[in-house]
Formats: structure tokens, sequence, C-alpha cells
């Protein structure tokens, strides 16, 4: 089996959680989806340390961000697919 | 895996089972400590659990106070209990609500005698419910004499992905076998308290908890300085990778896989509506959380970390797990439960549950935990206001 480079919880979420120490741009990433043990791929744009999330998609400002299947915030800045997903472009609907 | 039917328990008077056999020496406050912790230090196969409070509370404080004390004692991993106060009054309170039970269970007060004397009339008591509960045997118990609570604490995002998801797979495996399942941390829902109200099984509980939720953050509201995003997520959280308050608190609530509750307990109630889950209104800090579960009456805990806490509870034990391979390394003598293979995609997450479920009957059939092998008795009462 090919190592895991991204985790992603949910079928629905739009972000993936790096597993491995750093992911490098342009790289050809391996992600698993938890939910029903499928995989897919992505390539990364932006160098993403462990424990932070890629972009699975193009998202817009004031998109939602889903992980766990679940709204965790919204887009403030528009985000390309591949690209680091953190509080520089993403924020709280709770204040 | 096929899930076993039973556990080898204590089988207790009132029909409920322990995981443990202890024999409690229990001061009601805080001038009381040193008494039980003489007795306990005089008569082997006891322990004092001492603690900061029980003088001068008032009100909802006091009932709070009242009702972890007496839900300590009626828990079933307790044999039998010894209550030490200064004045006979509020002893006998404890004793009489722990006596329902059927358990052995006597009070002592030191006022007009002095620690001395109460210390050799409580020793020659303790001596005889030590050497009584030691004949005591485990027997085969059915699952649904669990009593399971969790909680996560030190977490990063490994306990989002990987060890909070396992112990939701563990409940969800284990839910329909009859095992009362109790988590807490009103606090730390805060981003995800809407999806959780509609995890209510009822209108009823999940308008319980959405008011227990909502007085909570009016709270926050009023003591805060400003909107908490300073503190929530911590910066320890962000420089880990996590974004928002949400997003941490989905990462908390993976803990109850697809459960449904039951209904909304207050800090130490005991649940009265049967197997299933319950939410209890705790605080997010560890060890004041597990001591109002184990309060509730439930005997054995989960709890999943990332960063590594190391809580133990002297009466109900605790069980860790980790996805963090390098805390699973360098802390591997608090660590119970190893999944950090769900992150290498050695282990899915069916399988985690399933090495969960078998340490926790391990634990359950008598094995000493990490932190009980390493001496963690943490038994914090949780104070709601300041005393009179």
């Amino acid at each position: 089996m090919s190592n895991t480079d991204i985790i992603i919880h949910d079928e629905k979420d739009n972000v993936g959680v790096v597993v491995i120490e750093k992911i490098t741009p342009n790289q050809d990433c391996n992600c698993w989806i938890m939910e029903n043990d499928k995989s897919v791929s992505i390539e990364s744009k932006d160098e993403i340390p462990l424990g932070h999330k890629i972009a699975m998609a193009d998202l817009n400002e004031g998109d939602t961000i889903l992980k766990y299947g679940h709204d965790i915030g919204k887009v403030v800045k528009n985000i390309k697919k591949g690209e680091h997903v953190h509080v520089h472009n993403v924020k709280t609907k709770k204040w | 895996m096929e899930i076993p039917k039973s556990f080898l328990g204590y089988k207790r008077e009132n029909g409920r089972a322990g995981t443990r056999n202890h024999v409690i020496i229990l001061p009601v406050d805080d001038i009381s400590n040193a008494c039980a912790e003489a007795v306990a230090n005089n008569i082997k196969g006891t322990i004092a659990l001492p603690h900061s409070y029980g003088r001068l509370q008032f009100g909802a404080d006091l009932e709070l106070h009242f009702r972890t004390m007496i839900g300590t004692g009626k828990n079933p991993n307790v044999a039998a209990v010894i209550v030490v106060g200064i004045e006979p009054k509020w002893t006998k309170r404890i004793v009489d609500a722990i006596s329902i039970t059927g358990k052995p269970v006597e009070g002592f007060s030191i006022e007009g005698v002095g620690d001395i004397d109460t210390i050799a009339k409580v020793s020659k008591k303790a001596q005889e419910f030590s050497m009584w509960a030691s004949e005591k045997q485990r027997e085969e118990c059915p699952m649904s004499d669990l009593w399971i609570s969790v909680k996560c604490g030190e977490s990063d995002t490994t306990s989002g992905l990987a060890s909070n998801p396992t112990v939701g797979n563990l409940m969800d495996k284990l839910e329909p076998l009859g095992v009362h399942l109790c988590f807490g941390e009103t606090s730390e829902l805060t981003g995800a308290e809407t999806v959780c109200e509609k995890r209510g099984k009822t209108p009823e509980a999940q308008a319980k908890f959405k008011k227990t939720w909502n007085d909570y953050n009016d709270f926050i509201l009023k003591e805060a300085t400003d909107d908490l995003s300073e503190s929530q997520p911590t910066a320890g959280n962000i420089a880990g990778g996590l974004t928002t308050i949400e997003e941490k608190a989905f990462g908390n609530f993976q803990k109850i896989g697809g459960c449904q509750f039951i209904d909304v307990l207050e800090p130490a109630e005991e649940p009265t509506k049967g197997a299933g889950l319950y939410f209890m209104d705790t605080s997010s800090a560890a060890a004041e959380c597990v001591t109002l579960q184990a309060a509730g009456g439930f005997n054995i805990h989960l709890f999943p970390t990332g960063q590594g806490n190391i809580i133990g509870n002297p009466i109900e034990p605790v069980i860790k797990l980790t996805a963090n391979p390098l805390t699973a390394k360098t802390m591997s003598e608090h660590i119970d439960v190893d999944v950090s293979k769900i992150l290498s995609r050695e282990m899915n997450l069916s399988q985690a549950g399933d090495e969960l479920i078998k340490s926790t009957l391990r634990v359950a059939n008598g094995r000493l935990t990490c932190a009980e092998a390493l001496g963690h008795k943490e038994f914090v009462m949780t104070k709601l206001y300041r005393s009179a």
C-alpha cells in the first residue's frame, strides 16, 4: 500500500489534513478518505506541515469549509485546489 | 471482531458491577483530609480521597459538593466507604445517601474528639472493611454492566483525526449491547453546539442540551473581555493546524461516533433513563470532568490525548489512547493504547475501535491502567462559585 500523505474525514469535506512531516509544492499526494476507506490523489501547490489542511477543491470567498462533514468556518480569501488552508484564508463564523 | 459478551467484575448489593474493589476514606471537608490520610496510611487496602472544599459552601454549589461526595461513595468501583467530617450533620447526610446502595458505609466526626482518637476509631472500622472487601471475587458480568465515560485532553490534530474517532467507533459498537455512555465538556463543544443539540434523541434532550450550552455561553460572554478568538483555538492549537473553534469542537465531538444522547445530566448526576449515551454538563478540565463522571456512577473511562495528558482518577480507571506517534514514543508509560497506525494507514478505524474494546475489557477485568500503575489519583471537586 502506498503511503498516505493526507487524511480526509468525510467524503463531503473540501479540506484534508497532512499526516506526514510536511508536503512540498507540486507534490503528488495520496489521500485517504476515512469515512468510506477510499483513496484519491491531489497535487499540492504550497508547502504544508503536519496537521495542517490542504484545499481539495477551488474555494471562493464566502464559501464554507467542510471538515468532519460539518461547517468549520468561512473562506475570507480565494483558495485554489492544493493550497494551504489556515487562519490566513479561513475564519470562524462564530464571531 | 466478535465483541465479547461479558467481563469479570465485582457485583454490588444494588445490582451494579464494579471494575475495581476500592475501600475509600472520604473526607467531607478540607480539614478532615489529615485524618482520612492517616487512616489510609494505617490500614492497607484503603485509599483516602483528599480535596480542597466542603466548608461554608451554599446553594447549588453545596448541592454539587454533596452530589459529588455521595456519587463517589455510591460508585460500584467502591466496595465500602468511611466518611469523615468535622461535624456530624453533613457527614450523616452523605452516609445515609450512600447506604441506599446497600454497601458497608460508616461515618465519623472529629469535633469534640480530636484527630488522634478519631483516627484510632476510623482505623478499626477501615481494617474491618478492607479485610471484608479483600474476599470479594470477580464474577462474570454482562457488558451492560460497563458504564463508560469519555473525555479528551491536550488535544491536537491527531485527536480529531484518529484517537477521538476511535472512541466513537467503540461507542457505536458497544451502545447496542446496553452499555451506559457519557460525554461532557460543555465549553469545548462551542462551534458544534447546534449539531450536538440535534444528536439529542428526544425534543426534551435537545432542549435540555440547548439550555445547558446557552447558560454556559452567557456566563462566558459575561466574564470575557473579548470574543475569545484570542484563546479559542489556542496559539498551540493554531500551530498544530487547527484554524477555528468550530474545527476544534468537531474534533472533540468525534468521541460519540454516531450515537444519540438520551438525556442531559447535571454535573455528578447519576443517569436514570437506562442504557445509552448521556451528556453531562462538565468543565473541560480533565480531572474535574472525570471526577464528576465517576460521581455519576461511571466505572471505566476512555481518555484520548494528542500532546499527552497524564490524568488518572482514584476510583475510575482511566485508559489513555493517542494517535500522535511522537507522544506514543516519548510518553509511552502514560499510553495504554497506541492508535497512531491509523495515520500511516496500517490500521483502519474499525480495527482501532476493536483494539480499544479489547484494552477496555482487559482493564475492566483488572489490568492496571498506566495512570493507576503510576499512582495518578486526581480527585478534583468542581466549585461553582466562592464560599460564604
